[in-house]
């Protein structure tokens, strides 16, 4: 058993216009690992999918990223309104999100979808009123 | 074929250009981000109309070879300095989205 590498980011829940941070510094890291292109963009792609969603309907969060010799553990958790019914958000198409976020290019109603596509496992706890926490695993 | 090549093919403009040897495979037009990301394939020429600072993340993320901005869309500075930074190819095609595909069509 190698190694665990972790990395944590809070994820401010202000800054629409340029969220994103941690999701390019993880693939920077990544990068830095030598790990292939193709894992580096399932993981690029879902996180930053999920820390688009903490800034946009959560007021922000915390990312936690951890490497080990099977593949990327990706955990975003934020203390936002929480997603009443999970499975109608996972629907493509299925968005609550404002006008002046869809100016911006998103609110596709996609980024759930896209996080399922692009990770291995995934899992959704959401409580409303109190949070959400979503678990992506990328393998190797 | 390489950016640099499409750019001097199609008589296209290089806005951003740190990568110009980069191998374009396909293409995707497109501009909603989440589309994008589902859609688009690593080393496809993105076709947008999009100007805002997260098409430089989602070209970043989505590992695509360049983004082609069409309808002579303008960036901002700051936003070509955080391309330039994040090694991402952008071009201006000065062409609606429909004409900007089918050039590209053409090459690859
Ligand atoms: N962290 C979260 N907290 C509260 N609600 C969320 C969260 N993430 C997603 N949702 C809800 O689930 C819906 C669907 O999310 P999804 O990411 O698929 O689409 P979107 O964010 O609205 O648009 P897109 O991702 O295509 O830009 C959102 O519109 C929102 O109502
Ligand atoms: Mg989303």
């Amino acid at each position: 058993m190698s190694d665990e590498l972790t990395f944590h980011f809070d994820v401010d829940g202000e800054n629409f216009t340029s969220a994103g941070h941690a999701s390019v510094k993880v693939k920077k890291i990544l990068r830095e690992l030598g790990l292939d292109p193709e894992t580096i963009r399932k993981v690029s792609i879902a996180m930053y999918e999920g820390e688009i969603n903490m800034v946009i309907h959560a007021g922000g969060g915390e990312a936690d990223v951890s490497v080990d010799d099977k593949g990327v553990t990706i955990v975003l958790k934020d203390s936002g309104p929480g997603i009443e019914d999970i499975d109608k958000a996972m629907e493509e198409g299925y968005s609550t999100a404002r006008d002046n976020i869809r100016s911006l290019g998103f609110g596709a109603g996609m980024g759930l979808p896209n996080m399922k596509r692009y990770s291995d496992e995934m899992n959704i706890e959401s409580e409303v009123g109190k949070g959400t926490t979503i678990t992506m695993k990328v393998y190797f | 074929m390489k950016v640099s090549e499409l750019i001097e093919k199609a008589g296209f403009r290089a806005v951003t250009l740190p990568d110009a040897d980069r191998e374009i495979k396909g293409a995707y037009a497109g501009d909603l981000l989440s589309w994008v990301m589902g859609r688009a394939k690593a080393d496809d020429a993105w076709i947008t109309i999009m100007s805002n600072i997260n098409v430089v993340a989602v070209a970043s993320l989505a590992d695509v070879a360049c983004v082609v901005l069409a309808e002579d869309v303008e960036l901002d500075e700051e936003i070509k300095q955080t391309a330039l930074d994040r090694e991402i190819n952008i071009i201006s095609s000065g062409m609606p989205i429909y004409e900007t595909a089918l050039e590209i069509g053409k090459f690859i």
